[in-house]
C-alpha cells in the first residue's frame, strides 16, 4: 500500500511537525517504502495470538500512596525556555476577546 | 604514561591497588588521549574537570581502604543517560541547552562504585540509527580503517561514540543503550565487546526514552571480563523504573570459568541470510567449531519467524518513539521556536529540533498508531512479536544459548547505505530478534575480514541468563584471541 500526500499531511499535523509542501512531497515515497516493508507482517498467521506488550514477566509493583518526592520547583523549572513565578510560560492558548 | 590507556579495567584496578599509578594519573592519561583523538568526534561533551575531581576523591578513598568496585576507572557515558549538572543532548537539537537536575540510576550506580566520568559520548539522534550519522553533533569516525583505502568508516550505531571511544583507548569502558542492536552492532564494527543484558536488568530511570519496551542499558569494554564487571555494577532493581526486575544480580565475574562442557549451543538456520559475505558465514562456522572444541555440543535450531523481526521492530519502535518524543514540545526544556501562536510554536519547535531520521520514525509511528491503522500495524506487530519470542523459548528447550554473527557486514564507509532507510535497517537483522524477545546478548570480536576490519560473533541467552552468555563469550574471546587494534592507536603508542 502506498500513502498519499493527504495522509502524510494529516500525520505531520498529528505529530505536530511543521512541513512545507516540498518536505511533505519527499516524505510520500519514503513513508510508502517503509509501510510497504512492514506490510509483510500481514503474511503471518496471528489468529489466536495475544499481542505481546511486555517481554519480561514482571508484575507492576504497587507502593504506598504517600508522597516521596516534591519541593523541587527550582529543579523542575531549571530548563524552562521561559518561566515566571513558578510557572512555565507558553504562548497565549486562549483567545482574549 | 601513554600506555595506561591500553590497560583493561581489571588490569587498571590491580595497578591502582598496587599503587603503580594513581587514579589522577589514569584519568589524565585518558584526557590527553582524548585531546589527540578529537577528530573521531566520539564525545559530545568532555568533562575533564569532573574526571580529575572524581579521580582525586577516588585516590583518597583507596588510600583509606574504601575503594569501590570500579574506583578510579575512567568511563565514557552515552549521551542518552541524564547526568546531574552536565548537559545531556541525546544528540538532538531539540534538547539544546538541557542540563538534567538529576542523575540516571545507571550512572549513579557507576559513580557510587567510584568510577570517573570522562565525558558524554556521541550517538545517533535519540539512538535512532545504525551508523552514528544522524547526530546533530556530527558523525563519529571509526578508529579502524580498511587496508585498501583511507575512507572514514562508521563506528555503527546508535552507541557509536561509546564504541569508538573504547576502541580508540580514550576511555576504559563505556555505557550504551541497545534498542535493536545499538550496543552489539557498534561493538562488532569497532572490534570490542559489547553486552546488552536482559530487558529489565538495568534501570531505565533517567535514560532518555526511545522505545520503552525495548530500550536496555548495557556495557562496552575491551574484554568480556570488563563487561561483566561493569554490568554487575549497573544492574539491579530500581523502584523508580516499574519495568526493572526485582531479581538478585548474580556475580557475573564468577561465571567466567571457561567451562562450557555439557552446554548446548544452538545455530539458528534462519540466520543464513542471502547476501551475507562469505567471510562472515565462515567466521560463524569457525565460532561453532571453537565451542565444540571447548567441549560444548552444537545443534541446528529453528527460529521460524526471524524474517519478520525487522518489520515487527520497525512498527513497534517508531510507534513507541512517536509517543515518547511527544514530550518535546518546547514548553519545559530544550529548544523552543519563538512563535506567538501555541500550535505554531509546537510544530516549528519540533520541525527545527528533530533531524530527518527522527522525523521519519515519528511519522511512521504516528501513522501506525492512528485511527484505522492501529490494529493492522501496531497490534499485528505485537502479535508477531509474541511469535518471535516463542520461537526463542522453544529453541531454548533444546539449547543453552544461541550463536550468530553480530552484523551482516563489517563497518561500512560513512555515507554508504544512506540512500535507502530499509538498507540501513538491515544492519540490525541479527540483533533485532533478541531485542524483541528481551534477551541478553553480547558481541565479541572474533576475526578480521580481508580488508583488516573486525567482525563480531553474537551470543544470545535465555532471559536472566547473562552468566552463560558471558561464560560462552569468554571462551570465544580466549580461542579467537583477537588482539588486533586500530592502526591509529598503534601509531600513538609507538
Amino acid at each position: 500500500m502506498s500513502i498519499d500526500i493527504k495522509s502524510v499531511k494529516k500525520v505531520a499535523s498529528l505529530a505536530r511537525i511543521r512541513m512545507n509542501d516540498e518536505e511533505l512531497e519527499s516524505m510520500v515515497p519514503q513513508l510508502s517504502k517503509i509501510i510497504g516493508f512492514i506490510e509483510q507482517l500481514s503474511e503471518v498467521d496471528t489468529d489466536n495470538i495475544e499481542p505481546l506488550a511486555n517481554v519480561v514477566d514482571i508484575k507492576l509493583a504497587l507502593r504506598e500512596d504517600i508522597a516521596n518526592d516534591g519541593n523541587c520547583e527550582g529543579k523542575v523549572l531549571a530548563n524552562a525556555p521561559e518561566a515566571t513565578q513558578g510557572y512555565f510560560v507558553v504562548p497565549n492558548a486562549i483567545e482574549d476577546k | 604514561m601513554s600506555n595506561l590507556t591500553d590497560l583493561t579495567i581489571t588490569q587498571a584496578i590491580t595497578g591502582l591497588d598496587n599503587k603503580d599509578f594513581t587514579a589522577v594519573e589514569l584519568a589524565q592519561s585518558h584526557i590527553d588521549a582524548m585531546a589527540e583523538n578529537k577528530s573521531l568526534n566520539a564525545y559530545i561533551t568532555e568533562t575533564p574537570d569532573i574526571a580529575l575531581r572524581q579521580a582525586e576523591a577516588s585516590d583518597k578513598r583507596r588510600a583509606s581502604g574504601d575503594a569501590g568496585a570500579l574506583d578510579g576507572i575512567p568511563l565514557a557515558i552515552k549521551d542518552l543517560f541524564c547526568t546531574n549538572g552536565v548537559q545531556t543532548t541525546a544528540a538532538s537539537r531539540i534538547l539544546d541547552g538541557f542540563t538534567p537536575q538529576y542523575e540516571s540510576t545507571v550512572t549513579q550506580k557507576l559513580f557510587d562504585a567510584g568510577s570517573v566520568m570522562l565525558g558524554k559520548t556521541n550517538l545517533d539522534e535519540f539512538a535512532m540509527g545504525s551508523s552514528n550519522t544522524t547526530s546533530y553533533y556530527g558523525n563519529v569516525i571509526n578508529p579502524w580503517k580498511r587496508d585498501s583505502d583511507n575512507r572514514d568508516l562508521t563506528p555503527g550505531g546508535s552507541s557509536g561514540g561509546s564504541a569508538a571511544a573504547v576502541a580508540a583507548r580514550i576511555c576504559m569502558g563505556a555505557t550504551g543503550t541497545d534498542t535493536g542492536g545499538s550496543i552489539r552492532q557498534p561493538a562488532a564494527f569497532c572490534g570490542i565487546t559489547g553486552m546488552k543484558p536482559t530487558y529489565g536488568r538495568c534501570s531505565r530511570w533517567g535514560t532518555i526514552a526511545f522505545a520503552s519496551s525495548l530500550d536496555q542499558a548495557g556495557t562496552f569494554a575491551r574484554t568480556v571480563e570488563d563487561n561483566a564487571l561493569l554490568l554487575r555494577t549497573m544492574s539491579g532493581h530500581d523502584p523508580k523504573d516499574s519495568t526493572s526486575a526485582n531479581k538478585d544480580v548474580p556475580d557475573f565475574l564468577a561465571a567466567l570459568d571457561d567451562n562450557i562442557k555439557g552446554k548446548t549451543i544452538g545455530i539458528p538456520k534462519e540466520y543464513n541470510i542471502d547476501g551475507t559475505p562469505k567471510e562472515i558465514s565462515e567466521l560463524w562456522q569457525r565460532g561453532r567449531e571453537w565451542l565444540e572444541n571447548a567441549g560444548a555440543k552444537t545443534i541446528e535450531v529453528s527460529l521460524p519467524h526471524t524474517q519478520y523481526a525487522l518489520a515487527t521492530y520497525y512498527v513497534i519502535a517508531p510507534a513507541e518513539a512517536s509517543s515518547n518524543l511527544a514530550r518535546y514540545d518546547g514548553v519545559r526544556y530544550g529548544h523552543r521556536a519563538p512563535e506567538d501562536d501555541l500550535t505554531d510554536m509546537y510544530e516549528i519547535t519540533r520541525a527545527e529540533g528533530f533531524g530527518e531520521e527522527v522525523k521519519r520514525r515519528i511519522m511512521i509511528g504516528t501513522y501506525s498508531l492512528s485511527s484505522g491503522y492501529y490494529d493492522a500495524y501496531y497490534i499485528k506487530a505485537q502479535k508477531v512479536r509474541r511469535l518471535i519470542s516463542e520461537d526463542f523459548m522453544k529453541a531454548f528447550e533444546q539449547c543453552d544459548a544461541i550463536l550468530t554473527p553480530t552484523a551482516p557486514s563489517a563497518a561500512f564507509a560513512i555515507g554508504d547505505n544512506e540512500d535507502d532507510p530499509i538498507k540501513m535497517y538491515l544492519n540490525d537483522v541479527f540483533t533485532v530478534p533478541a531485542s524483541l524477545a528481551g534477551l541478553p546478548g553480547i558481541s565479541v570480536p572474533a576475526g578480521l575480514d580481508a580488508n583488516g576490519l573486525p567482525l563480531g560473533l553474537q551470543i544470545i541467552g535465555r532471559p536472566w541468563d547473562e552468566e552463560n552468555v558471558l561464560k560462552i563469550a569468554g571462551v570465544i574471546e580466549k580461542i579467537a584471541n583477537f588482539t588486533a587494534i586500530p592502526k591509529s592507536v598503534i601509531k600513538e603508542a609507538a
